[in-house]
């Protein structure tokens, strides 16, 4: 008996597969879970005029200090123990995203929601009466045919926020695509995987089907491999990021890259020679390399 | 007059003053942003509103009330990112957010500083803002009373007022609730004149001038504005003892007594 696709592949075979201008969406949430890898191989392709779709972290802050993204779509961009990402609010004081949608959190996760059921708008509360309107004028309403008796209320039509491509890291997954979240929280990795056209995993161990269940409860199963075009593992791939339980947040490193992005031009430039200068095996020794130094 | 003797520090006031604002809501998500809310929250929970379901601002809902930060407590309930904007567009929910301004019709701006277009200031972005105001019962946090966070108009709209939830429509107006702005100086609220900041009360060793000229608009002051209460002597030992015995809150608002204030 044929079992189904082996989709795993290196961090190189799933860049090759973006092209420039793609509508890209990063899972995770802030700075938590998020494909940190697969962002670091975006950094070292010659990849531009993306649109990136993220609840934001240090992921939209690298891509934008890149120069990578054309237009971004956000609702918030903050590394919580650093409360505002020094990339992402300089590139946006010295206006070098060309466009930008900002978003209420939960128009985001509607937009997505509105895609992955392959509708053009959902219709939803948040946003009326707020500037997210005024900003976004090809944001419509839309006006309820029924009356509850508050009249024909008139909602928002949040947009389908379509993606050609979702990247998302997870702890666990097997071969063929079937992943499972082991922290606390799934965010959006869901939504944003159907939201897509195309979806490229990252995991921090790939295991056989069976050992997906072993410790950990069928419910947290959250992608279904018809979800999912592509699995790589790699191990500590959501670095500097949150990947509990497999590890929590570097906030040394986490420091040392808001220092280096809010410091000087060259001062950003020696961070980028000694940890984005080189491929992710690079990246990973620079890390340790850091965390080994007193301090 | 003379403001009365008092031992509480202002951050035990501001913290009685935002469990106040919990007190009457009954069995809904308290969803504080920043350490005095969560301060205030864990208080109202411990006084005057057991009802009130708390998380660890992650993702577990806590069934006791434990230290702030602290780790380890019961777990009553799953409170996940995706689930918390179910619980927002349901109602049953109270947030306190923070603001970096604040207007007299009582819009808030989390967003960015100057135009949205080329900012001179970026701040978070307008987070879950929008959605709050017209969803479920929205009240602010400011550490820092002054002219520059409470000013004519926000430059962006994140949190939205009553005057702008009735503009545009009852769909933005129905649930529409600003009902507290708690500060390091007062308390507020929309009740003024047309849905304007109106002064409550002034928080002990304040006067009423003082919150007026931090005040970067014609405030709504009604002709007897009353002293903020004191905690009572249990919330004093909750704060102190229980809830934050290494003194986190002073470092939103400095150690300082009305005393050594007017002093």
């Amino acid at each position: 008996m044929r079992g189904p696709r082996d989709k795993r592949m290196s961090i190189e075979q799933v860049v090759d597969q973006l092209e420039d201008g793609m509508t890209i969406g990063i899972g995770g949430w802030g700075p938590r879970r998020k494909p940190m890898a697969l962002v670091r191989a975006i950094l070292r392709s010659d990849l531009r005029d993306l649109t990136i779709v993220s609840w934001g972290g240090a992921d939209v802050g690298l891509l934008v200090r890149a120069g990578k993204v054309r237009k971004l779509v956000y609702a918030f961009v903050s590394l919580d123990s650093v409360p505002l990402e020094p990339n992402f609010q300089r590139a946006r004081q010295q206006g070098t995203i060309p466009e930008v949608v900002e978003l209420d959190e939960g128009m985001f996760q509607t937009g997505l929601r509105a895609a992955a059921q392959r509708l053009p708008f959902l219709p939803m509360r948040a946003g009326l009466g707020s500037d997210v309107l005024v900003n976004n004028p090809e944001i419509k309403t839309v006006t309820s045919p029924y009356d509850e008796g508050h009249g024909h209320e008139e909602l928002v039509a949040v947009p389908a926020l379509r993606l050609d491509v979702a990247l998302v890291h997870l702890n666990r997954a097997d071969q063929h695509g079937n992943a499972t979240y082991l922290g606390p929280d799934p965010y959006f990795d869901d939504l944003f995987a159907m939201a897509a056209d195309r979806t490229f995993l990252s995991v921090e161990q790939v295991v056989d089907t069976a050992g997906l269940t072993v410790d950990t409860p069928v419910q947290r199963l959250l992608l279904s491999r018809m979800l999912v075009d592509g699995v790589v593992e790699t191990p500590n791939g959501a670095h500097f990021t949150t990947c509990t339980p497999d590890y929590e947040r570097d906030e040394r490193f986490q420091r040392t890259y808001a220092a280096a992005a809010s410091g000087t031009d060259e001062e950003w430039a020696a961070f980028e020679q000694r940890f984005l200068s080189g491929d992710e095996a690079a990246y990973q020794a620079a890390v340790r390399e850091l965390q080994e130094e007193k301090g | 007059m003379t403001a009365p003797e008092t031992t509480s520090t202002r951050a035990d006031i501001c913290a009685a003053a935002i469990a106040d604002a919990f007190r009457d809501d009954g069995e809904i998500f308290a969803s504080p942003m920043g350490l005095l809310p969560m301060l205030g929250v864990r208080l109202a929970k411990l006084t005057s509103n057991p009802d009130l379901v708390i998380s660890d601002g992650e993702s577990l809902f806590l069934a006791g009330v434990p230290p702030l930060f602290a780790k380890a407590d019961v777990v009553e309930g799953w409170i996940p990112f995706p689930k918390v904007f179910d619980v927002v567009a349901h109602g049953k929910r109270h947030v306190m957010m923070g603001a970096t301004q604040v207007d007299r019709d009582g819009n808030q701006n989390i967003s960015a500083i100057g135009d949205f277009d080329r900012p001179k200031r970026q701040l978070l972005g307008s987070r879950g803002a929008p959605g709050n105001t017209v969803n479920n019962r929205t009240s602010y946090w400011v550490p820092k009373h002054s002219t520059r966070v409470f000013v004519e108009h926000v430059d962006i709209v994140s949190g939205v007022g009553p005057r702008r939830a009735r503009e545009a429509g009852p769909a933005a107006a129905r649930f529409n609730d600003i009902h507290r702005i708690v500060t390091n100086l007062a308390v507020l609220d929309v009740g003024g004149p047309d849905d304007t900041v109106r002064l409550l009360s002034v928080h002990p060793g304040v006067t009423v001038d003082e919150v007026r000229e931090a005040t970067g608009f014609a405030l709504d002051v009604p002709a007897d504005v009353p002293t903020t209460r004191e905690p009572t002597t249990e919330e004093q030992v909750l704060i102190r003892e229980v809830l934050d015995p290494k003194g986190l809150r002073f470092k939103e608002v400095p150690q300082a007594t009305a005393q050594e204030k007017t002093s």
